[in-house]
Order: structure tokens, then C-alpha cells, then sequence
């Protein structure tokens, strides 16, 4: 038995031999093809998978630092010159979120908390406010770390690898919301006493005092 | 030609893989202690009773297929043929295996929840009691005293003395990890912030390999662990030496090793007992040389591996916490001439 497709869904055919109708479904097509290409496009380029290095290179990135023969510098202290970096850009480690939520884990670990607590200072000075003593870059941060400061802030070179002095600078940017807020950790382990690194709004950097004891002859 | 001989290998692959699955050193059924005894029980019932099942429903189905078809008789109803003698035993046949299925499957059921009632009962008191933790990707090992100078700690081997329960408490500061000694007990699982308690006993001496079954990032295959089950007066005597701290280095190379590892970037996370390096993040090194691995049974621990784990960790076991440390060759080897007396 043949029955015509007209008497089975005789609306939708009359729908569909409306001219006007039609045009609207081939454009609806279209449109959805192009969105498909775009995506086939583009879609690559948007998902990038994060870089990430396990061991820094060349291996000899933890070899000796370039070592500073004075300590005195004219005015406001420089970033040091050519720290070690294992070949790469030192704003790298903070765009990196692996490398963010090292340096929060090793802030920890290290005991960095018994003086500046999870930021806040106490024996040390507070590293989420505008205020930097030594500089707000994250090359002076490095100094700070492996050359010690007057007035308590011990030398961690020889104890610490570079690679990981980077990643707790980093993370100490991060606090102050100096870093890029999708790479910043978003959720901190310890007791939460304020917002995370991810929602601190950045606190424009505006220099310090250096105290005389930094001045003198040491 | 080619083809069958090309099954035939598979086949053969298959087979050994199958077989290798009921041998080596992480074995269920290579049972060791009661829980272990009582978990292999419910897997030799369950596979007895699912053998049975699978061979009357083949045979059953090998049946139906041969069985010539019953042609309908007519009835009174129009249309509606009349249940024949043959349908009606059919419909007797099938209900009483559906019965029986019922019935296999709440047996099943109760075998399974009384088991895992009884091996995760709670340890009596006076168990020999350890803390166990996962780290992101090694085993933290203490064992627990009332006196906190006689507390023993060791990383990725557990000793335990044979025919004596012992209480083990897991803790996980990272990730979600699974404690698993097959020839032992069942998986235990270490869930960040919430403390799981259960007890293990060892029957007779082995080594067990123990290995963590909860995916925990990039090295949770380099997790792995032994359990070294002891005479009870071998354990204590174990025990006794683990509570001593580091023994004096003699000869120079040891000293100046010693001077190296306490001044330099393995004091940051590493403890030994007995010298200023007391830092808790990384293993304690305190007795390493009395382990058989390193790196949770990653490597062997003899003087090669350890020197290459200390240079370059990353390239061992990608993404571990330990980071490479720059040595001179010569400090190197004084420093292994050190760690070499941690016995």
C-alpha cells in the first residue's frame, strides 16, 4: 500500500514548500557551518595546554649564582644582574600556575610563614601590601631570597635551588595580586584569614623606605 | 597461514596475561593473614557460584537452539493460542530461575557486607599502632608510642611482626590515595582530612608489595610500598635499632658527606636523627640505608641509583617534590659515603 507523505504530515510539508521558509533553513545552515568551521579553526588556538617543566634546563640551572662583589649601590636598589634563571624568562613563573601553587606550597614548607605569616608579616614585614622595601620585581624578590636582607631576612642561596627560589617569588607577587589572576592559586590550605591570591586586587607597588641599617656598611 | 598463526600468538598472549594476573608479588589469592583470608573466601565463593550460573545458562542456550519448536494448538479464544504442556513447564522452568537468580544474588549480597563488616571492625586496643600517610607520591611511616621519644619514623616500608594485629591509621595531606597490601587486606582509601582506622595481621614472614590504588597525579604508578613481615623478636629488634638516632659518620668522606647534607639543600626538607637536619617534608633518612628502595619503590637503593636520584630526580620520576641538586663529583661522593652509613 503507497500512501503520499503530503496526507502523513500534510502541515510540515506545507510549511516546508513555503518559499521564504526555506531560505530561513538554508541560513540557519550556513550559519551553523561557519560556526563548525570557526571552531575547527580556532578552536586550537584557544585551547593551548599549559607548559609545564618538571626539571629546569639545562640541568645546570641550579649551578652557581653570579656572585655580587659589593653589596653598596647608588639610590634605589636595581634588579641584580643576570640571576640564574634555567634559561628562562623569569615573568614566566608567575603566568605559571603550577609554578604559583609550588611557590604557595614551599612559602609553607620553607618556614617563609614563621616571620611574614601567610602574608600578613610579624617578625618580618607584611608581603601583601604596596609597600616593597627592596623592590616589587620579581628579579629583586629573587635577591631578596638567596642574598638575605639587613635587619633578619636570612640568605637561603646554597639551601634553596633557584628554580624553586622563582616559584616562592612568584607566589610572593601573587599575594600582594601582582600576578595574573587566572594563574594566582584560588584556595589556600591553611586557615583562611584572607581572601585568596586569585581575588586579592592588585596593590600598585609604591616603593619603600629603606632602613638605615640597609644603607650602612654592612 | 599467516592469520591463524597470528590468533594463535594472541591467544597465547591473552592466556599468559590472564595466568600472570594470579601470580607475582601483589596477589590476592597469595593470602597472608586473616583479612586477606576472609577477602579471597568471598572472591572463591563468588567465582564458584557465577561458574555454575555461567554454565547452566550456556548449556541452557546451547538447548534452545538444538530444541525443535512446538507448534501452537488452537483454543477457544479466537486469536489466542492455548498455553501448550511444553510452554506451561517452560513458564515453571523460568520462574524458578529467576527465583534462584533472586536468591544468588541476596547471598551474594550478605557474603559481601558480613566480610566487610568483619575486616573493617575496629582494631582491638592494645594493637601495635602505625600512621600511615600518603604524600604526592611517597609513604610517611610512623609508628605511634605513648613515650614520644621511642615514635619511629621511616618512609615507604612498613615491618610488622607476624601473628599480631596491628592498627593502622591513614591521613592524606594532599590528594585522595588508596592503601593497598593484596596479599593483606582489601584498598583503604586516605582522604585529606578524614583519619580511616583499620588493622592488618601477617600470619607467617614475606615481603608483600603494596601498591596505591587511588589515582593521585602524574607518579601514582611510582607509589608503591612493601610490607616486611617479621618474627615478633626480629621486629623488636628492628624497632630497637630504628629508635637510635644516626650513628657518628667516621673517615673523612663520610664527615665531610654529613657536613654537606646538614648545610646544604637537603636539610630543608630532609630529617636525620641525631644531626640539625630536622626539617618534615620530605622522607626521614634517618635508617635509609636500612631500606631496599628509594623513591617508594621506584629504585633499588644501592650507591648508583641514589647518586643518579640525587643529581637528576626529575628525570627518574617526572614531577616529584625532590628538586636536582648541583653537586661537585667529589662532593658527591662523599655524600653517598655518608648516606651510606645511615644504616
Amino acid at each position: 500500500m503507497r500512501s503520499s507523505p503530503s496526507t502523513m504530515f500534510p502541515a510540515t510539508l506545507n510549511r516546508l514548500r513555503d518559499k521564504s521558509m526555506r531560505a530561513g533553513i538554508f541560513a540557519a545552515f550556513l550559519i551553523l557551518l561557519g560556526a563548525a568551521l570557526l571552531l575547527l579553526i580556532f578552536g586550537p588556538i584557544t585551547y593551548v595546554r599549559e607548559s609545564r617543566e618538571f626539571r629546569p634546563s639545562p640541568i645546570a640551572g641550579t649551578g652557581p649564582d653570579v656572585i655580587r662583589l659589593s653589596e653598596l649601590q647608588p639610590g634605589l636598589p636595581l634588579p641584580p644582574q643576570s640571576p640564574n634563571t634555567g634559561g628562562e624568562n623569569p615573568s614566566w613563573y608567575e603566568r605559571n600556575a603550577a609554578a604559583l601553587s609550588e611557590g604557595q606550597r614551599l612559602f609553607s614548607a620553607f618556614n617563609c610563614v614563621g616571620c611574614h605569616a601567610h602574608g600578613g608579616g610579624g617578625i618580618g614585614p607584611p608581603l601583601i601590601d604596596e609597600t616593597w622595601i627592596y623592590g616589587s620585581d620579581i628579579r629583586n624578590i629573587f635577591a631578596t631570597i638567596s642574598e638575605g636582607r639587613p635587619n633578619g631576612m636570612p640568605s637561603f642561596r646554597g639551601k634553596i635551588p633557584p628554580e624553586q627560589i622563582w616559584q616562592i617569588a612568584a607566589y610572593v607577587r601573587s599575594m600582594a595580586g601582582l600576578t595574573p589572576k587566572q594563574a594566582s592559586p584560588s584556595r589556600p590550605d591553611h586557615l583562611q584569614a584572607k581572601a585568596s591570591e586569585s581575588s586579592t586586587p592588585p596593590q600598585p607597588p609604591s616603593g619603600g623606605t629603606i632602613p638605615p641599617a640597609a644603607t650602612a656598611p654592612q | 597461514m599467516m592469520r591463524a598463526a597470528n590468533y594463535r600468538s594472541s591467544a597465547a598472549t591473552a592466556a599468559a596475561l590472564l595466568l600472570a594476573g594470579c601470580q607475582g608479588p601483589q596477589n590476592i589469592l597469595d593470602v597472608a593473614g586473616e583479612q586477606a583470608e576472609r577477602i579471597a573466601g568471598l572472591w572463591y565463593f563468588l567465582i564458584a557460584v557465577t561458574t555454575v550460573v555461567w554454565v547452566l545458562v550456556v548449556l541452557t542456550m546451547f538447548g534452545a537452539i538444538w530444541r525443535r519448536r512446538v507448534r501452537a494448538e488452537p483454543t477457544d479464544i479466537p486469536g489466542e493460542p492455548s498455553p501448550t504442556r511444553g510452554e506451561r513447564r517452560l513458564g515453571v522452568v523460568v520462574g524458578s530461575a529467576v527465583v534462584l537468580t533472586t536468591i544468588t544474588l541476596i547471598a551474594f549480597t550478605l557474603d559481601s557486607f558480613f566480610v566487610e563488616r568483619r575486616t573493617f571492625a575496629a582494631p582491638p586496643d592494645k594493637a601495635l599502632e602505625i600512621q600511615v600517610t600518603g604524600h604526592q607520591w611517597w609513604w610517611q611511616v610512623r609508628y605511634m608510642d605513648p613515650d614520644p621519644s621511642k615514635i619511629v619514623e621511616t618512609a615507604n616500608e612498613i615491618h610488622i611482626p607476624t601473628g599480631r594485629k596491628v592498627k593502622i591509621r591513614l591521613d592524606s595531606p594532599d590528594v585522595i590515595h588508596s592503601f593497598w597490601v593484596p596479599s593483606l587486606h582489601g584498598k583503604r582509601d586516605l582522604i585529606p582530612g578524614q583519619e580511616a582506622i583499620f588493622w592488618i595481621e601477617a600470619d607467617r614472614p614475606g615481603a608483600y608489595r603494596g601498591q596505591c590504588a587511588e589515582f593521585c597525579g602524574w607518579q601514582h604508578a611510582h607509589m608503591s610500598f612493601w610490607v616486611y613481615a617479621e618474627q615478633p623478636q626480629l621486629f623488636d629488634a628492628w624497632l630497637q635499632q630504628q629508635r637510635q638516632p644516626a650513628p657518628e659518620p667516621q673517615g673523612e668522606a663520610a664527615k665531610r658527606g654529613r657536613d654537606l647534607f646538614v648545610t646544604g639543600p637537603c636539610a630543608l626538607c630532609h630529617n636525620i636523627s641525631g644531626t640539625v637536619a630536622s626539617a618534615r617534608f620530605g622522607p626521614d633518612l634517618t635508617h635509609l640505608a636500612s631500606r631496599d628502595w628509594i623513591a617508594a619503590g621506584t629504585l633499588p637503593n644501592n650507591r648508583g641509583y641514589l647518586a643518579a636520584w640525587i643529581a637528576d630526580p626529575q628525570s627518574l620520576k617526572p614531577g616529584n617534590r625532590m628538586p636536582a641538586t648541583f653537586l661537585a663529583p667529589e662532593d658527591m661522593q662523599n655524600l653517598l659515603a655518608y648516606l651510606e652509613t645511615l644504616q
